[in-house]
């Protein structure tokens, strides 16, 4: 997979799942809809600059809290490719292996990337490249990896079902 | 793969994984006798649109012979499964919700997951898993006047930090662990994510054993780490020299003693939800409130955890006590915890909850402030219109 894209930093450590996607909104449905809300309870201006050429750049810890899926699917549905950052809450990095929302803990890359940085991720090569700088991409479990090359947790589930019927 | 004993999710969870299971191209439960909704987020009914939520939830549970606690038969679901039997010593709990780590409370590996996980479960039974690491968290001693559960979760959040038991479960041993009541190791293992961790583990013991009789009849073995275990981190909390604490907003880590943020106005007080609002939460906030009023300057919302609590506090005289004092009491329900309904903050309001996060917005307005605290230390602050050590309430 080769990502091509400009960085959207989020600044600061531990940004949690509550300002990215405040609890009452927790009843919408369709992820178009759930657009709208994302970062509202932290820098809704941060929605402009969303889309299929932006790379979401974390802090420490992002993703703290709750289980909510709607924040992956949020960004799923405004396009955004990937996400790259000094490191994630369990269960939001959960949610993007499940969603196909290519995740990369790579610490240095992360700290590297400004507001609107190039960022290229070849994961064939690799390779994270910021501003032309090359980074590695830290390996992750096998089976991670086989979700991450399925699409997610939906096709990889629905071949299996379909081995076990 | 790790095999789930029991998959749970609620009325935002669920209707979301059911669409993804869908999607998996699996149209039935692996097994119904292991899945359990609950109707407890926006529940009662916010709006139109969360009454349409619980009632797919309520459809859909039917159509698969699955276990459905509406409201008014439940409560907020980690409390209700512990109280219902459904979670036993050396069990696995998948559930649609990040609080899922309760269940560490007997000895359970509950852990909170995202819907299509969920929707993997319902379908298969199983999640992914890496094998975590180990922090071993020994309380010693004995715990003083006015501390509870919550101030022992708290003080190993502060230590650890929001992000420092992430990959990791913790495991909480030694004689202070032991003396705990299971109402305040739920309040423990519950907040267990909010240092990071993926569950909080108090291996099962003659109180679980006691909490569990005449709840479940499946047979169980206790978990506890080998002796020999590699553990990733040891952390000792001495229980003589812990007093309350306060989590300042906006992080639950932001942990000090109370005396640190005595002098705080506050607006609303509000004790429940899942790791607070057990009959022994409900009992130390009598013991502020009985015979006092909460303060004009402040309002107060009491939330029995379940419609056992609820009635068990009724017979007990307690919501009397309460209402009596000017708090409110509500239908068990998530509620304002998250910022759902039944008691959000307005701009540049502050609370004193019972809850396990204070986030920036987290019961309402970004503007709003969340302190973090015991009951006693809640209900003191309903009394008082302020922050105060509970012992300047009541002896």
């Amino acid at each position: 997979m080769i990502v091509d894209g400009v960085a959207v930093v989020i600044p600061g450590d531990d940004v949690d799942t509550d300002v990215m996607y405040p609890g009452s909104y927790l009843n919408v449905e369709d992820p178009e809809e759930m657009k709208q809300y994302l970062f509202d309870g932290y820098d809704p201006s941060l929605r402009d600059r969303l889309g299929p050429d932006a790379v979401l750049v974390t802090g420490r810890n992002f993703g703290l809290g709750s289980s909510r899926e709607h924040v992956v699917q949020a960004l799923r549905a405004w396009g955004v490719p990937a996400v790259v950052g000094k490191s994630f809450a369990r269960i939001f990095r959960r949610n993007c292996v499940n969603l196909g929302l290519a995740i990369f803990e790579a610490p240095e890359a992360a700290d590297a990337a400004r507001p609107g940085s190039t960022i290229r991720i070849d994961t064939d090569a690799g390779e994270l490249e910021v501003d032309g700088r090359s980074f590695p991409i830290p390996p992750v479990a096998e089976l991670v990896a086989q979700l991450q090359a399925a699409g997610g947790l939906v096709p990889w589930t629905k071949e299996r079902a379909l081995d076990r019927s | 793969m790790v095999r789930c004993d029991v998959v749970m999710a609620n009325d935002v969870s669920g209707p979301i994984a059911f669409r993804s299971m869908e999607k998996m191209g699996v149209r039935r439960v692996f097994d119904p006798g292991r899945v359990v909704m609950v109707a407890d987020h926006f529940a009662p009914a916010k709006d139109a649109r969360s009454a349409e939520l619980q009632r797919r939830l309520k459809e859909w549970s039917t159509e698969q012979g699955v276990t459905f606690y509406d409201q008014g038969r439940g409560g907020i679901e980690h409390t209700l499964l512990c109280e219902e039997g459904w979670i036993q010593p050396g069990s696995v709990i998948a559930g649609g919700d990040s609080h899922t780590c309760t269940y560490g409370a007997l000895g359970a590996f509950g852990t909170g997951l995202g819907s299509t996980d969920i929707a993997a479960c319902l379908a298969l039974g199983e999640f992914w898993q890496a094998v975590p690491s180990t922090i071993r968290v020994e309380f010693t001693g004995e715990k003083q006047r006015f501390v509870t559960g919550k101030d022992l979760i708290l003080a190993v959040i502060g230590e650890l930090g929001v992000g420092g038991a992430t990959n990791a479960v913790l495991e909480f041993v030694g004689d202070g662990a032991l003396a705990l009541s299971v109402d305040e190791r739920l309040a423990v293992s519950n907040m267990a994510v909010e240092a990071g961790a993926e569950t909080g583990l108090f291996p099962a013991d003659e109180t679980t054993r006691a909490y569990l009789d005449g709840r479940t009849d499946r047979p169980w073995t206790p978990e506890r780490s080998d002796p020999d275990a590699d553990f990733a981190q040891t952390l000792t909390i001495e229980l003589n020299r812990l007093g309350p604490l306060v989590a300042l907003p906006h992080l639950p880590g932001n942990v000090v003693p109370v005396a640190d943020a005595t002098g705080t106005k506050i607006d609303q007080v509000y004790i429940g939800n899942c790791s607070n609002g057990t009959m022994t939460d409900l009992r130390q906030t009598a013991e502020i409130l009985r015979g006092r009023k909460v303060h004009p300057a402040c309002r107060a919302i009491v939330v029995p955890a379940t419609q056992r609590i609820y009635r068990e506090a009724m017979r007990e005289g307690l919501l009397d006590v309460f209402v009596e004092a000017g708090a409110s009491v509500s239908t068990p329900t998530c509620g304002a915890c998250f910022g759902g309904h039944m008691g959000v903050l307005g701009a540049g309001e502050r609370a004193v909850a019972t809850t396990n996060r204070n986030f920036r917005g987290r019961m309402g307005s970004s503007d709003a402030e969340v302190y973090l605290a015991n009951a006693y230390v809640a209900a003191a602050a309903a009394v008082a219109g302020e922050i105060v050590h509970p012992s300047e309430v009541a002896a």
